[in-house]
């Protein structure tokens, strides 16, 4: 990497360097534990994503009984799969149908439901998304590729506290007698925050 | 506060970047380290995420916008340490620090799995009664504090209407400041797409926020 600065001292990148610089500080100090960061890491790079949130969506398809559940009380549902936990305490589905598609944003920080969707992708993160998706939320959809039916209304949720929104996508046309397992194949993370549809089967 | 991070209706961002299903979610080794720093700072006790999030939107406008997400975090960290005593404004500026003893506190990495899954329920039990119910016609509150408050600039004084009530929830307003959680009830609140932008807003578009019911007044 080209480095235009002349301090040979350090060939960091100037925030790299500054978080390494914290981390051995807190380290040092007996604050942090690098085990304890590496854990931390390890869980939300491999074990929590948004392949949790497809086992919820493909089963609310699936199960009528369940979709119902999940709809009045979507922090049992899902704590009933397993899913449950920091940025996930309070959690509600929301049901794209054919006349309302859904939207999840948080204008004033970042929220977002970890224990279903792992850590948000940096466009959600981005003041672009968190300027826009609450006023012209079609114009955001079709830079996505989503656009939506004549007439559907759009109903954006900001996550102003510490209430979790989860898109459950209408299920796809032709994805009739798959298994929850290939069902959940269709659901992508995009469509579980409503940047996106599930995917048609092919 | 009307900070930076107040980003609802605000213009000249540009054009979104999705990415793919598959992109890496960090784009850097030092943001996972970032992260989990900031995880592990937090699990001191020190502060709540509510004063966490008031540190970070008290940069300085033409820094938060200058930073990349992570950069910010590290930011609102350095200033969340600083503040409490943790480390000092010398150690931060040379980088260097004495060993110590490890905190009482310290998140031992066998303490990771179920601090993640414990998280940080902020429902409280309330003796009040709800003020709003179901269907009732409310006012976003105008209102400028300089302190932490969780009710975006572009919901201010519009007119919405009570859609669910979710019992009390600490209030970020107070709990952000050290002044205790005084929970309050929570509703959502949905507002017709015109109340909020005028004749600006795309057809056919309600947006809702959960707001507290001291951000909101009869309508």
């Amino acid at each position: 990497m080209p480095h235009d600065h002349s301090d040979h001292d350090n060939h960091l990148d100037p925030i790299e360097a500054r978080v390494r610089a914290l981390e051995t500080i807190l380290t040092r100090k007996g604050l942090v534990d690098p085990a304890a960061m590496d854990r931390i890491i390890e869980t939300y790079s491999e074990d929590v994503g948004p392949k949790n949130g497809a086992q919820v969506v493909a089963r609310a398809w699936a199960e009528p009984d369940f979709a119902d559940w999940l709809a009045q009380d979507a922090t049992a549902a899902i704590t009933s799969m397993g899913f449950s936990g920091r940025q996930g305490e309070h959690m509600q589905a929301v049901f794209n149908t054919d006349g309302v598609h859904n939207l999840v944003v948080c204008t004033l920080c970042s929220c977002y439901p970890w224990p279903v969707l792992g850590l948000p992708p940096t466009w959600y993160k981005s003041p672009e998304y968190r300027s826009r998706a609450v006023y012209e939320p079609r114009a955001v959809l079709a830079e996505f590729g989503v656009t939506l039916r004549e007439g559907q209304q759009v109903r954006v949720w900001d996550s102003t506290a510490e209430l979790r929104y989860l898109v459950i996508p209408q299920r796809p046309a032709g994805s009739d007698g798959l298994s929850q397992a290939q069902l959940a194949e269709l659901v992508t993370r995009d469509s579980m925050i409503g940047a996106g549809l599930a995917q048609v089967p092919t | 506060m009307n900070g930076p991070h107040d980003l609802g209706g605000q213009m000249g961002f540009g054009l979104i970047t999705p990415e793919g299903e598959s992109a890496a979610l960090f784009h850097s080794e030092w943001e996972a380290r970032a992260l989990a720093l900031t995880l592990c700072a937090g699990a001191l006790g020190r502060w709540t995420l509510d004063e966490s999030r008031h540190a970070r939107e008290s940069l300085p406008p033409a820094v938060y916008y200058g930073s990349s997400y992570y950069e910010i975090w590290i930011r609102g960290l350095e200033s969340l340490l600083t503040k409490h005593g943790l480390i000092s404004a010398e150690e931060l500026a040379t980088g260097q620090a004495a060993e110590a003893m490890a905190h009482p506190r310290r998140l031992a990495p066998d303490a990771v799995g179920p601090a993640l899954a414990r998280g940080g329920p902020t429902d409280r039990p309330l003796q009040d009664a709800p003020r709003f119910r179901p269907g009732d016609k409310v006012r976003a509150k105008v209102m400028h504090p300089r302190g932490h408050t969780r009710l975006p600039r572009y919901v201010r004084g519009a007119v919405g209407v009570i859609e669910a009530d979710h019992g009390g929830h600490v209030f970020p307003d107070t709990n952000a400041h050290g002044q205790g959680e005084a929970p309050q009830r929570l509703y959502t609140v949905v507002f017709d797409g015109r109340a909020l932008w005028g004749d600006d807003a795309e057809s056919g578009l309600q947006v809702s926020v959960d707001a507290w019911e001291s951000y909101l007044d009869p309508a």
